[in-house]
């Protein structure tokens, strides 16, 4: 298993990223956002957290230029399994891998701390070690975690079950951060091999750092 | 050369978070008076092109692609002489 993580000027979440999946047992590469193309060997393609290019314009809004993303688009469209992360699901939904976008959360502040979360759908290869309704807590760190869609592509996601994430609380009730449209904290594309999150499993994978629950969450990426 | 200004702004009944923020900050000023306020960005580029028509197609083009996500956002264009 050997997963692929980005890296654009500004990421800030690869080195977690890459404890993370070797702690899971996965080889892992750092790729520089200049490449051209994806290593060959890659299973899983991670794009992490951060600020890439500084938030500039949009959240990652110049990042969808960079070199690199061509070949993700590639990948990702011939059916390689593509994971966003915060800044990551921003990039993702900036270069239309993903529907929707992302706003400045409606409290206007940058959000950071444990929040729990409901997986809603767990018929993907992202998060089929959980089932539905289970609640995981995991840290959220983001300013630009609104989640938005129009009503007609809301429709779409929940008829195709492409909502895989919600906010809740310890009780599995939706209490909703930062304005999301539903509560949404994750999704994935209508094929299921592109998926983006707000929250940070990677930031999640000791129980002496306040949670391990993120393990639970990448763990079904290693057994695909 | 001409001075092209583009204003971008969130679409009506996307929620401004910032715009209501500051509505509510006027009326606690007593402005009782502002029914709405919304809050964008506005970009200003300077073209070197004469030709009008080819300096709107060519930033309403830069719009589509990069200056606004029109997922969320609108955005009108102002030609300047």
């Amino acid at each position: 298993m050997k997963v692929t993580i980005l890296q654009f000027p500004g990421t800030n979440c690869e080195y977690d990223t890459q404890y993370a999946f070797e702690k899971l047992g996965a080889k892992t590469e750092i790729l520089w956002h200049k490449s051209q193309s994806v290593p060959s060997d890659t299973d899983l393609l991670v794009v992490a957290g951060g600020f890439s290019y500084g938030d500039y314009l949009r959240s990652g809004a110049i990042a969808k230029f960079s070199p690199v993303m061509k070949a993700v688009a590639k990948y990702a469209n011939s059916g390689g399994k593509v994971l966003g992360i915060c800044n990551g699901f921003q990039v993702l939904t900036e270069a239309g891998l993903l529907p929707g976008a992302l706003k400045r959360n409606e409290s206007l502040h940058f959000i950071s701390k444990h929040h729990h979360l409901k997986v809603i759908d767990n018929d993907n290869i992202f998060l089929e070690e959980l089932s539905n309704g289970d609640v995981v807590n995991i840290p959220i760190a983001h300013h630009d975690g609104n989640y938005y869609i129009d009503q007609d592509g809301l429709k779409e996601l929940y008829e195709n079950n492409q909502v895989l994430l919600k906010y809740c609380d310890e009780d599995g009730d939706i209490k909703n951060p930062n304005g999301s449209i539903d509560a949404i904290a994750g999704i994935c594309n209508r094929e299921r091999n592109v998926f983006g999150l707000m929250p940070h499993p990677e930031r999640a994978m000791e129980k002496i750092l306040g949670s391990d629950d993120g393990l639970k969450m990448l763990q079904g990426f290693l057994k695909a | 050369m001409m001075k092209v200004i583009v204003n971008v702004f969130l679409k009506a009944g996307v929620l401004d978070s910032q715009g209501k923020a500051v509505h509510h900050a006027l009326e606690s000023l007593h402005f009782n008076n502002v029914s709405d306020v919304r809050i964008g960005k506005q970009i200003v580029l300077n073209l070197d092109e004469s030709d009008e028509t080819k300096a709107m197609a060519d930033v309403t083009k830069m719009c589509e692609e990069l200056l606004a996500n029109t997922v969320i956002e609108d955005y009108n264009i102002e030609l300047v002489k």
